[in-house]
Formats: C-alpha cells, structure tokens, sequence
C-alpha cells in the first residue's frame, strides 16, 4: 500500500520565527522513505519546531516542504492522513486510562465502537502495557508512558511517523524498549523521523543523520561520516598511580597523536581517538613503558564533542530563556 | 546488531504483527468526531469529577447570596422577588460559567495533547465543538441545580413545564454562542489566570449592569442606556417571559440573532487562531 516515494520528506529553507527568536533558520532536509532518519541537536536547536511544521501544527515563515510528496501548507490534509507524531511532551491525555485514551484515537480514525475497543486491546497487548490499560496514564512510569505515546500513534500504520526525543529522560532498559519498537516499524515500512540529543541513540538507530544548529543543519551524513570528521570517541583512563600521569600523556601522545587531556582527577587523562584500531595499540604500549591502567573506556563522542569538532564551541543550551548571547550569529535589533 | 538477552516485555514481534494488521476504516465525519471529544470530555468528569463544583455549588451560593441579600432590600419580600429575580440568576449563573470553557481550554491545549489532535486528519473544529457541547451538560446541570432550589423557595413559573424547558433551550443556545469568546480568549491568553481575568473583565459589567437585579428605569439615564443594550437584560427578558408566560417573540429572535452572530464571528476566529496556534 505504500507509494514508491524516494523520499519521504524533502524539505528547502524551512523558516519559522518566534518574536524575535529564529527558532528554524532555513533548514533543508531530505529523509529517504523506508529509512531512519535522525536530527540531532542540543536543547533550543528547533528540533521540535521543524517536527511541527513537518506535521502541519505550524505554518513555515517561509521556505517549502514536501512530506510524502504532499506539500505541507497546501496539502496538509493530505499529510496528515499519512503521517502521525508522538510530540515531545505529553501526547496522550494524562487523565484518562490508557485504555480510553488508545480508544479515543481510534473513534477518532474511523473504528466502529467494537472495533476500536478491540484495537486498543490489541496495542496495549502488544507494548506490553495490558496490566496497565485501566489506569490514568498520570500513574504511568516514564517507559510506560513512551509506550502509550507510540502506541497512539500507530493506531493506523502510518507511512511516516514523527518521534520528539522519543528517549529522553527514560532509563536505558527503557531506552532499548523504545528502539526495539523503532525497529519494528522501519521493518514494516514506515519511514521514521527522530530528533534525539545522544549521538549513540542516533548511531544505533538512524540510517542517516543531521546534526542542527540555531534552526540550520550544519552537518549531515551516515552515522560513519559524521564521525569521520569528529572522531569515533574519546578513550578515558584511570592510572593505579598518579604519578605515572606524565609519563602515560607521553606515550598515548606518542601512540595516538591526539591531544591529551589530563582531567581533575589526578589518575586520570582522556585522549579523542580518531581510530578504535589504535587503541589497543596504545595500551599495549602503556604497559609495555610500565604504566599501569586501573581501568579504562572507550566512548563515542557526546553530542558535546559533536558540536565542539563541527561548530569550535559546546553545545549550548539555545532555548531564548536563558541562552548565553552568542554574538556572532544574531543581534540584529538591539 | 545489538541481541538483547533481557526478555522484553516490548516483543518486536509482537509490535509487528499489532502493525501489519491495521487497515486505515473510512474517515468518520465532522459530527461523529465532535461527539468523540464530547465523551472524552465526560471521561474527564468521570475522572475528576471536582470540576462539577461550579456548577452546583456555585449556582446555590449564588442563588442564596442574592435573593436574601437583595430580596428583601430591593423588592420587599423574597417571595415576590424570586419569581423575578430567579430567571435573571439563572441566566447569570449559567453564563457565568461559559467562561470555564476557556480555562479547561487553555490548561487542556498548555499539555499538549491538543498537538496530537490537530495532527489527525479529522475535522478540526470538533475539537473545540466536541468540548462546547459538552458545556452543554454543565449548564443543564447547573439549571437544574437552580430550577429545584428555586422550587424548594418558593418559585412558581407562569408557564409551567414547557415555559421552562423553551427558556433552558434559548439558554443553552446562547451559552453555546457565548462559548466561542472564551475559546478564542483561551486560545490566545498566555496562562489560565490570564484567561480568568480577562473573561472576569468581561462578565461582570455584562451580568451586573442588567437587569438581572434591578429593573432598568430606576436607573440613571446614562446608565439605563447600557443597560437596555446589554444582551444579558434582553436574554433575561427572554428568559423571564418564557418562564412566565408573557409575550417576548421580539426579544427571542434578537438572542437568536446575537447567537448566530457570535458564532459567525468568533467560530472561524478562533479557528484561524487555533489552527495557527504554536
Ligand atoms: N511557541 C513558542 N513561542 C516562542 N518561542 C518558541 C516557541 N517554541 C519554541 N520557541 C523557541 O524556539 C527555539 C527552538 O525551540 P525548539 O523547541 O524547536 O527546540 P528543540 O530543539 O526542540 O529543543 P529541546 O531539545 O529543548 O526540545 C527556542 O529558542 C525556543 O525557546
Ligand atoms: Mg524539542
């Protein structure tokens, strides 16, 4: 039933302003159908204001999308009949049951009585939350209440279903939970969108990923490519002596050819490491000169080194409420 | 790539299958949708049946406070005074609490479920008519609260039964045309305490400078001109005469007109505004 569509979203210098607040400052994006794709970026970047355009709840300022081949201003019926979202915030109504929120929506879409009571049993079977159907969704956990959420949204398949940080905040059993059920739609053909702030949730899941910045993409590619340029990770370790630090920043410098850092901890030092492959070379070589490693970790890059290897500075928090003025993007009016 | 040995309470499988089984029914229909939400709104009184304090005990209070405050001051007897002043609370009371439907409104759309509703492809004013018809129950109920403790004290309408039941019915049209204000104030207020000051704002000049207490030549003359203008004095005079028999066609097709003016204006209003609403 799914149209051969190439991309599911193609969208070109989307704006949206609030006051004077550029929340999206013409983002372009194209989200090939059948794939995950996933926005990255830190608190206040627009992640969920472009969500909302894409979803037709906001009319752009300027610039045009195309979502399933449906513009998204003139078509937005047509959008809406195909897609469906799971906002960032609550999405269900938290007063009522799970149950009679999952029926809600299917009276909604269309079922007959009988048949969106048996569809809402259906869901809640499925995301495990059958114990939980006859309780106000305000006494859900945090896992729980993502469950609901998603399955609110799939009481039709959608071809394209939106997800707003779909993880945060949730434990990493529920986390996984989550990405299971994200699995489970891209094999069943949906295209998803997710916007998240951990580069490993964007790694694990995302087919393609674009990292966002003040409303504009600022890097795009597979998850490989993204960290071609900022490097697999930083590899983190703890020396039984301390003294021994300025030896181990010697070897590692040696070994790695990446800068050292010698962190507050004085056992400790973290090194980035463009490639995994020579890490174990460079332990080797640890214990060959003598330094002994109480233990160590190799991690991916946070979404702080993202930003830091592709803008120079942290991520900041951009939401206007508390963000720290930057002065070389903005400020026209003063 | 990432095998999980926890069992999952999530089984993919079982997500799977939940999927490939759905087949999109027929788009319900504006009114089918609208009645929807006006069950999702009783699941919420179901739920939080706190939200019926206003209309019982408010209206009590109201009726109590002003016919033995002002009863006995104003018409020298409560007994006489209620057969007038009862319809006049009545119509007080009730469109008094139509501004409610803008605070439930704007703590309803600050939560965020309304993203998802706008997000279905369904008629989208059913969101806002499912609620107002809702609202529908309130007033009954809260008419009903008055009508019976006004029988209890001793109000006797000229017109029986179907006097009072035509009187509920023009009641419940305008209240339901009045409605569409607080939606577009709830939509465009900011906080729920912003809503509740700027419907107060509104709905105390409308209410007290009427007729509903005082009859509106013993007013000053600047006075009595808002007042005769004020649809509140002209639906109360609506109201009374169904209650009591006397002719009062002129005054029911001047609220028929206000309703239908309302609703023409602010129905589409608040559309355009919810529909753009960030
Ligand atoms: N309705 C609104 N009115 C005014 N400003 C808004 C509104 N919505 C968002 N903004 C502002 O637009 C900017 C982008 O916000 P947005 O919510 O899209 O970011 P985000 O990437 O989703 O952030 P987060 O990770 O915190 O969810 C922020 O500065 C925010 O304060
Ligand atoms: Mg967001």
């Amino acid at each position: 039933m799914h149209t051969q569509l190439e991309y599911a979203i193609e969208a070109a210098g989307l704006v949206k302003h609030f006051g004077r607040t550029r929340a999206v400052d013409g983002l372009d994006l194209q989200v090939r159908a059948g794939a995950v794709y996933g926005v990255l970026g830190p608190n206040g970047a627009g992640k969920t204001t472009a969500i909302r355009m894409l979803a037709t709840l906001l009319q752009p300022d300027g610039g045009a999308a195309r979502v399933l081949g449906h513009d998204i201003v003139t078509e937005a019926d047509a959008v809406r009949s195909r897609v469906s979202m799971t906002g960032q915030f609550a999405s269900v109504d938290e007063d009522l049951t799970g149950d009679e929120n999952l029926v809600l929506l299917c009276r909604l879409l269309g079922y007959p009585r009988r048949e969106a009571k048996a569809r809402a049993g259906e869901l809640l079977d499925a995301f495990g939350l059958a114990d939980a159907a006859s309780r106000q969704v305000k006494t859900y956990s945090g896992g729980m209440r993502r469950r609901i959420d998603i399955a609110a949204s799939i009481v039709v398949t959608p071809e394209l279903i939106f997800l707003d940080e779909p993880t945060t905040g949730l434990d990493p059993r529920s986390r996984k939970q989550v990405w299971e059920i994200v699995r489970a739609l891209v094999a069943e053909g949906t295209s998803v969108l997710l916007t998240t702030q951990y580069l490993d949730e964007a790694d694990q899941l995302a087919d393609r990923i674009a990292v966002i910045d003040h409303g504009k993409v600022i890097a795009e590619g597979t998850s490989s490519q993204l960290k071609a340029s900022v490097g697999s990770g930083a590899l983190h370790l703890r020396l039984l002596d301390p003294a021994q630090r300025l030896e181990a920043e010697r070897v590692l410098l040696r070994a790695l050819g990446t800068p050292i850092r010698l962190e507050g901890d004085p056992a400790a030092l973290s090194a980035r490491v463009a490639d995994a492959q020579r890490v174990a070379h460079a332990l080797t070589e640890l214990s060959n000169a003598g330094v002994a490693v109480a233990d160590f970790a190799l991690g991916q890059p946070s979404l702080d080194e993202v930003f830091l290897a592709l803008t120079g500075r942290p991520a900041e928090d951009q939401t206007d409420d508390d963000a720290p003025a930057d002065a070389t993007t903005e400020e026209v009016a003063a | 790539m990432t095998a999980t040995t926890i069992p999952q309470p999530v089984a993919q499988e079982a997500v799977r299958t939940a999927l490939s089984t759905s087949a999109r029914p027929a788009r319900p229909s504006g009114l089918s949708t609208s009645l929807t939400f006006w069950w999702r709104a009783m699941l919420k009184i179901k739920h939080v049946p706190e939200q019926l304090f206003d209309v019982t005990a408010f209206p009590i209070m109201f009726l109590l406070m002003f016919t033995y405050l002002f009863g006995g001051a104003l018409a020298g007897s409560t007994g006489a005074y209620l057969q007038e002043v009862l319809p006049g609370i009545l119509v007080m009371t009730v469109t008094w609490i139509t501004m409610y439907t803008g605070l439930t409104l704007n703590r309803d759309i600050a939560k965020g479920v309304h993203d998802r509703f706008r997000s279905l492809p369904i008629w989208r004013p059913s969101t806002l008519v499912g609620p107002l018809l809702a609202d529908g129950v309130r007033y009954t109920m809260a008419s009903a609260v008055i009508l019976g403790l006004g029988l209890v004290l001793g109000f006797r309408p000229g017109a029986g039964a179907a006097g009072v039941a035509a009187a509920l019915g023009l009641l419940l049209v305008f209240s339901f045309s009045l409605s569409w204000i607080w939606t577009l104030v709830g939509l465009l207020m900011r906080s729920d305490n912003a809503v509740f000051a700027v419907s107060n704002m509104v709905m105390f000049p409308l209410t007290f400078v009427s007729n509903v207490f005082v009859a509106p030549d013993t007013l000053p003359s600047w006075l009595e001109a808002f007042v005769k203008v004020n649809p509140i004095t002209i639906l109360v005079s609506a109201i009374r005469g169904l209650m009591h028999g006397q002719p009062v066609g002129g005054e029911i097709g001047v609220v028929f007109a206000i309703s239908a003016a309302l609703v023409a204006v602010f129905g589409p209003l608040t559309m355009r505004v919810y529909r753009n609403k960030a």
